[in-house]
């Protein structure tokens, strides 16, 4: 038996923009459904907004995984801004300093508008 | 199990065992945060105490009992008037007395420090009291507090820095 949920991963292009969308679980479980999902975006991709608004339940594993990304993005030149996390979860973030490599906005036109342009 | 955590009152007691497989947090999690709602804590102090759970969970898990599906974590909830105390027991022999590192982002972005372990750090952050002890012959605890009369400040952006 499995007991984690888990975790779905959605992409949505638009140009340069890539949008991943998260749902379930976000764990130690989570890898192929994080840094898979980042490693599979399209070459012509320069700017990724992470959606966690129907993301359930997020533990220091799957936030190990989501500092990967960021870890990746950054030596690739991609910018991220994210959104939809509660504010525990903003507050999370922001405590083990993730906001360093990536913004928090309350929504998507937020986030998006963060990116300029 | 033990007595009220604080103070003279009786303590109220809940006890529950889950399978040593990760996933089985979220048991432990949503039991505490019944018992929290239940006692008047605020939504923002469940939450953290929510997080606090599952962290500790999951490290008895992993590391009290690392992953043996034929042991279980142990987790008692204390009622007090104000305080809510919740211990998670394995069968292991506890962290011994390693100090719990602040995480910092730039070393981990660098990949100068393990992306992980970042679980009792946010565990000590976001409860009032917590304390790891251990027994030699196997078989250790986190202990996590909430007390209803004080309000957590949580200080931001502690690993930004160095």
């Amino acid at each position: 038996m499995e007991p984690q949920t888990q975790t779905k991963a959605k992409v949505e292009r638009s140009g340069s923009l890539a949008i991943l969308r998260f749902e379930g679980d976000v764990t130690s479980a989570s890898k192929e459904a994080v840094l898979g999902t980042y490693d599979k975006l399209a070459p012509e991709t320069k700017e990724i907004l992470l959606d966690f608004s129907k993301v359930q339940y997020l533990n220091s594993s799957g936030i190990a995984l989501v500092i990967q990304l960021l870890m990746e993005a950054n030596k690739s030149g991609h910018k991220v801004q994210t959104f939809g996390l509660t504010p525990h979860f903003q507050k999370v973030f922001t405590m083990l300093g993730l906001t360093k490599y990536t913004s928090l906005h309350p929504n998507e036109l937020a986030a998006k508008a963060a990116f300029g342009g | 199990m033990s007595g009220a955590p604080t103070g003279t009152e009786q303590a109220v007691t809940t006890e529950l065992r889950v399978p040593s497989r990760l996933g089985f947090e979220k048991v432990a999690m949503s039991t505490a945060a019944t018992v929290a709602e239940m006692m008047g804590f605020s939504e923002d102090r469940v939450e953290d105490l929510k997080t606090a759970v599952a962290e500790a969970c999951i490290n008895a898990i992993e590391h009290g009992n690392r992953l043996d599906a034929s042991q279980t974590v142990l987790v008692i909830l204390s009622i007090a008037e104000n305080t809510l105390e919740v211990k998670i027991v394995d069968r292991g022999f506890g962290t011994g007395k390693k100090p719990i590192q602040t995480p910092n982002i730039d070393r981990k972005m660098h990949g100068e420090e393990e992306l992980r372990g970042m679980g009792m750090f946010l565990i000590k952050s976001l409860v009032d009291e917590a304390e790891w002890v251990s027994d030699k012959r196997g078989g250790s605890y986190a202990r996590l507090a909430i007390h209803l009369d004080r309000e957590k400040g949580v200080s931001d952006g502690a690993s930004d820095s160095n």
